[in-house]
């Protein structure tokens, strides 16, 4: 959608700054939304990026406890070009995803969900990644740009 | 190879027999401290609590399991060290004090020690390092409870504070609002659902008003634990409206394509009041006193 709508395409991604953090309990989201609000806040990042940002990470973390019983969360602030943003990293050692295109349909869940997690989360984020083994795991990764 | 045997069986029953040197010493390292805590508990019921801890150790304590630390002999003073960690929390001792009141235990034994082997330093050695360990996973033992305790005031209060932060408001006759602040989980949700829909049976309302002013995120799952709920309270035969929607917010829900459409929505509490007066025909005006006047 918005990706690449500023000609940076070659400039390099320089990191920050990095925090991790581990999430395995529902009372840990909140915690963890705060943390990344609070590095939102840092970077300048304006209301609507920063809930839009924030909703994501909530989706996502919700996801890993739903389906993964948990797993470890990356929050980088990152540079490229003139433009600072918010990259998430959400790792789990879950059942993975066995149809990765389905998944990202608005609609579709193995729970009892709305099915709006993942497709949603792409439409509130610059960049969205997904990588997903069978029996493995499940990484996703998401990029905020401050203006994006 | 005999002789070796008899050292060792020496060790346990020589610190027995130094029950109150160890006691003693224990007690003035730990008097000795900066970090001792006289406001919270007092010096003899520190002695108590120490003789106790000492006495069920030196008990326990043999040759065979002084090298393993995971031994059953040792679940008693477990026992006695998690009551103790755990009523330090309560009190309000530092995790400094509680680490320095077991690690100064160490500082006793093994000067103690020091003074029996002074002529072995090889025994003296290994004795020492077993020692050390045992006691420092008593500390970690410690650790463990004294941090449990600490969790489960804090369990407590998210308990608390889910109870007491969802209050069902009669704003009018026949209108309910009901304030949410803080995230909605699912457990957060019941307790909504369960106050507001007693709360409709109780006053016979017929228009309910969810606030969401105070959530600061709505993700799908929220919006989900939303959705139930309206659907449960137009069950009871009542309309329910959903206001407090932030501009960010309402951007944020579009984007993820949450369909509330369904849902009469409002952006402030007030103009939800004003909807639902207009449903039940109500109208506030102000008053015509000087039309009266001149009748």
């Amino acid at each position: 959608m918005e990706k690449n709508r500023m000609p940076m395409a070659n400039t390099p991604t320089t990191v920050l700054n990095k925090d991790k953090m581990s999430v395995f309990k529902e009372q840990d989201v909140v915690p963890f939304r705060n943390r990344v609000k609070e590095y939102a806040t840092k970077i300048g990042m304006g209301l609507v990026n920063q809930t839009k940002l924030i909703t994501a990470a909530s989706e996502l973390v919700r996801n890993m406890l739903r389906y993964a019983e948990g797993g470890d969360t990356l929050i980088e602030v990152i540079s490229k070009g003139r433009e600072n943003g918010i990259r998430l990293t959400f790792a789990d050692k879950g059942p993975g995803i066995a149809n990765i295109e389905q998944a990202m349909k608005d609609g579709f869940s193995t729970g009892k969900s709305l099915g709006l997690g993942l497709p949603g989360t792409k439409r509130l984020v610059s960049e969205f990644d997904i990588k997903s083994i069978v029996g493995k795991g499940t990484t996703v990764t998401v990029v905020k740009w401050k203006n994006g | 190879m005999h002789k070796f045997l008899f050292m060792k069986l020496e060790t346990a029953k020589m610190l027995q027999k130094k029950k109150k040197q160890i006691i003693d010493l224990w007690m003035k390292n730990q008097l000795a401290d900066s970090a001792l805590r006289e406001d919270l508990m007092s010096n003899d019921d520190l002695r108590a609590q120490s003789e106790e801890l000492v006495d069920a150790l030196l008990k326990k304590l043999t040759d065979d399991n002084l090298s393993n630390v995971d031994s059953a002999d040792f679940e008693d003073i477990y026992e006695i060290l998690g009551g103790v960690s755990i009523t330090r929390a309560r009190q309000g001792f530092s995790p400094r004090e509680t680490g320095l009141y077991i690690y100064s235990l160490k500082d006793a034994l093994l000067t103690i020690l020091q003074q029996e082997f002074k002529n072995d330093p090889v025994q003296l050695y290994d004795i020492s390092m077993k020692v050390s360990k045992l006691i420092d996973s008593f500390g970690i033992v410690t650790f463990e409870t004294y941090i449990k305790g600490r969790e489960e005031v804090i369990l407590r209060q998210t308990d608390e504070i889910t109870e007491i932060s969802t209050p069902v408001i009669r704003v009018w006759d026949g209108i309910l609002a009901l304030p949410i602040i803080g995230t909605l989980d699912s457990a957060r949700t019941q307790v909504v659902m369960e106050n507001l829909l007693q709360e409709i049976v109780n006053t016979g309302s017929s228009i309910a008003i969810l606030d969401i002013s105070g959530v600061p995120a709505v993700d799908s799952l929220v919006a989900q634990h939303l959705i139930k709920t309206v659907s449960a309270t137009r069950l009871m035969g009542a309309e329910c409206i959903i206001s407090g929607i932030r501009p960010e917010i309402a951007q944020t829900v579009v984007h993820l394509g949450i369909d509330l459409s369904n849902v009469v929505t409002k952006a402030t509490l007030a103009s939800a009041l004003k909807y639902a007066y207009s449903i039940l025909q109500l109208e506030v005006r102000k008053k015509q006193t000087t039309l009266v006047k001149s009748n």
